[in-house]
């Protein structure tokens, strides 16, 4: 009984020298971990899984495929629905969509479709594929209606192929779309997740596609804001972000929309047909409390872009960052996790303060179990209510009060309620806000007719059409802060919307 | 890439770089900045816009040596040779730049620039030159061979006043000081605009305080991103936190909370040691 198997443990790094570097933590199966791990999965006649994943990738489909051996095979079908296979592998909340739907998860554990994801996808990529093709029968039921047509790099790469030779293949799948439709152009705002993904469904389609990026290097929160030891820039996101480029995306950095250009310029002198809006959620949010602005107090954005983005954990970069002796993380989600544990690896006593309990921390479960393992100390039931400050107006520690849940919010979760008289002071010399992000407001405010919600995202349909033709948003934008893979199904969704509407258009 | 078509040392530390960046220049107004990054491993630098040139697509930036980033900047580049990134306009225009001609009209600016600032006062003065209103620029520096921008201002402005702190040209004294001898002697200003050191800018703030002008100041905090993203550029306004980056460069000085922006900006001054001792 292929249930009988357990479930394939992953190898990592040893937890106590990982929390001194920068590597990445988990190693990832090999092919024969992954072929024993692919062999668990019963092939449900009613894949729950697939419903579980926000771009619906046909999971089932791709780990016969890796059960059997043929890697290219199960990337193909991977690439279908989805164009960041490996940064989805290792940072989707697995535990909440595919693998939380899984029937063996009911008796068992459920099939580690996150770590096989990884492994195909990481055995995908041009310098590293080589196989005698693919045996994937061509046939993309992707759920989403009307998807792009299965091509791109990983879908069709012939062995040894180099991305030039690439780029031409997939100019000729131009030939999909009428002439005219196809000279049509998109300008992408913002290349992170959902960006990413509307950029590569319409660079199939034929489309001329042009993603326009605010930093100096693309991938937004993939870059600035998810660490080098859970996302490897160079070896796993430069790599994938190659492949949305081999399909002919052309990415320009250093451009903010909404300062260096507008929309309207883009649409009007610059001849683009359609705009998607992918700019996530920037904005940083700040407690409110005195004391925030002492010397050493620092959102979650400032730190991990400083260490992410700019490298400053690196010698050879010159940017500074401090973690100081004793660092407080505020928060409890993924960015928390990140930001707490980018602390302990530049060298401090680190403490995540939450103030409801373990079961509601909001981080992934993998990310909040390694985080232990390395040495993070959790303060459960805690809520800052002052920074203190020294007579530098330096932060010398942080004053909490402990809390008790009580009824549920409505989120559903229990709120907290603080205890009077229960305030206490911890030791710190960094303050580290990890409290959510809301959108930035700057597109909107430079874009007439673009409505916003009262959280200051875009006002979006279910398909991305926002309250202006022709001007498309999807993502945290829209929602404000969530996950990679939903921005990415929006991403989708927005560009199957700009394919219609392209369609129409005179 | 970024080409550098012009470098020249305006002073002893003080360095004016003309820079091919055709979307920036289209786009720039007085009063906003711009984020440079020289190379892959350089820090991400904010630095007001001190000029621009829409048709020749260029924009001009005046650098100082202080961490080591900008030492790099005016010491490794020359004419020919490419910045990784140049990305801007950022921050909100001057806030006369949205006012109507009528409301211009009867305007009587004062600007007092100190040390680098003193560049992007140009691009203030002249556009309000331009158009016909009142323009007074005050100048000030340590010794007259630290005064940038004199021959700049002389097309830029009504009446240019230079000063120093030894004296050694025009006015001896600091700029504060040389605006309160000018109301002395009767001179009337209906807008005040300080950009230096934010020390200056406190005291440029207390004496225009004192003589009833309204003043702006460009507060030059730490950034990261320049976008709103990280916070790094926070200070306290009228009580309330904002952003350098997105909600000024300039605000109305009185509401400043100098003290704090000032002890922000040493944040990094040990690192910076540092760095700049490797």
């Amino acid at each position: 009984m292929a249930n009988r198997i357990p479930r394939v443990p992953v190898r990592e790094q040893d937890p106590k020298v990982r929390a001194r570097n920068f590597e990445e933590v988990c190693y990832g199966y090999n092919l024969e971990e992954a072929m024993l791990e692919a062999s668990r999965c019963l092939h449900c006649k009613n894949p729950r899984c697939v419903q579980g994943c926000p771009v619906n990738i046909q999971i089932p489909d791709f780990i016969e495929r890796v059960a059997a051996g043929d890697i290219p095979g199960a990337a193909a079908i991977i690439a279908r629905d989805s164009s960041l296979p490996a940064v989805c592998g290792r940072v989707c909340p697995q535990e909440t969509q595919c693998e939380g739907q899984c029937v063996l998860g009911v008796k068992f554990e459920p099939v580690a479709i996150g770590k096989l994801e990884r492994f195909v996808a990481d055995n995908s990529f041009a310098d590293e594929a080589c196989s005698a093709g693919s045996s994937a029968s061509p046939h993309p039921t992707t759920g989403l209606a009307g998807g792009p047509p299965a091509s791109g790099p990983r879908a069709a790469r012939p062995c040894g192929a180099n991305p030039s030779a690439q780029e031409s293949t997939v100019s000729d799948k131009a030939g999909e779309l009428p002439a005219k439709q196809a000279r049509r152009a998109v300008a992408v705002i913002g290349s992170g997740p959902a960006g990413l993904a509307c950029a590569s469904d319409l660079a199939k389609w034929g489309y001329d596609v042009t993603i326009f990026e605010a930093l100096h290097k693309p991938g937004g929160v993939l870059e600035y804001g998810i660490p080098e030891f859970r996302l490897p820039k160079e070896k796993v996101l430069k790599k994938e972000i190659d492949e949305v480029r081999a399909l002919g995306v052309k990415i320009e950095c250093d451009v903010i929309v909404g300062r260096t250009v507008t929309i309207d310029g883009l649409l009007d002198n610059e001849g683009f047909d359609a705009v998607f809006v992918g700019t996530g959620a920037g904005l940083p949010k700040f407690m409110g409390i005195p004391g925030e602005n002492y010397n050493g107090v620092f959102s979650a954005n400032e730190f991990l872009t400083r260490s992410n983005l700019m490298k400053a954990y690196r010698d050879d970069y010159l940017t500074p960052i401090r973690a100081g002796e004793r660092v407080c993380v505020v928060g409890g989600g993924n960015v928390a996790m990140d930001a707490a544990r980018t602390a302990l690896r530049l060298g401090a006593h680190t403490s995540i303060v939450y103030r409801r309990t373990e079961v509601e921390l909001p981080a992934r479960k993998e990310e909040v179990h390694h985080a232990r393992e390395e040495g993070i100390e959790f303060l459960m039931l805690t809520n800052p209510v002052e920074v203190l400050g020294d007579e530098k107006g330096r932060v010398r520690a942080l004053k909490c009060i402990r809390m008790e849940l009580g009824e549920p919010d409505e989120s559903g979760r229990r709120s907290p309620v603080p205890i009077p008289g229960s305030e206490f002071e911890v030791p710190a010399d960094t303050v580290i806000m990890a409290l959510g992000t809301a959108p930035n407001p700057l597109i909107a405010r430079t874009t007439a007719g673009l409505e916003t919600t009262r959280r200051g995202g875009l006002v979006a349909d279910e398909a991305g059409a926002t309250t202006r033709p022709g001007i498309f948003a999807g993502g945290d934008a829209v929602t404000g802060a969530a996950t990679v893979i939903l921005a990415m199904g929006a991403g989708r969704k927005a560009a199957a919307a700009i394919h219609e509407y392209l369609k129409n258009k005179n | 890439m970024f080409k550098i078509l012009e470098k020249r040392m305006l002073n002893p530390t003080i360095c004016k770089m003309v820079v091919e960046a055709p979307r920036i220049a289209r786009a720039a107004l007085p009063g906003q900045f711009l984020i440079v990054r020289s190379d892959e491993k350089g820090e991400r630098i904010p630095l007001t816009i001190s000029d621009f040139d829409r048709e020749a697509g260029t924009v001009t930036i005046v650098v100082q040596p202080i961490g080591l980033s900008t030492r790099k900047m005016v010491d490794d580049y020359k004419e020919g040779d490419s910045f990784a990134d140049l990305a801007g306009p950022l921050g909100n225009p001057s806030d006369f730049v949205s006012m109507s001609p009528e409301e211009l009209a009867g305007k009587r600016y004062v600007f007092i620039g100190g040390g680098l600032g003193t560049a992007p006062v140009y691009p203030q003065a002249k556009w309000l030159h331009e158009r016909g209103v009142a323009v007074d620029v005050i100048v000030g520096a340590r010794n007259k061979d630290l005064i940038i921008y004199e021959d700049e201002f002389r097309g830029a402005c009504d009446n240019l006043y230079i000063c120093t702190d030894d004296g050694s040209q025009g006015f001896k004294g600091v700029g504060t000081a040389q605006l309160e001898a000018l109301v002395a002697e009767g001179k009337s200003y209906t807008n005040a605009v300080a950009i230096g050191p934010m020390i200056m800018m406190k005291f440029a703030t207390l004496s225009c305080k004192k003589l009833g002008i309204p003043i702006m100041v460009s507060m030059n905090t730490l950034m990261v991103d320049g976008t709103g993203m990280c916070g790094a550029c926070r200070l306290s306004v009228d009580g309330k936190t904002k952003f350098a980056c997105v909600d000024g460069p300039e605000f109305d000085g009185t509401l400043v909370d100098f003290d704090e922006a000032m002890r922000r900006n040493a944040q990094y001054k040990e690192e910076e040691a540092l760095a700049n001792g490797k």
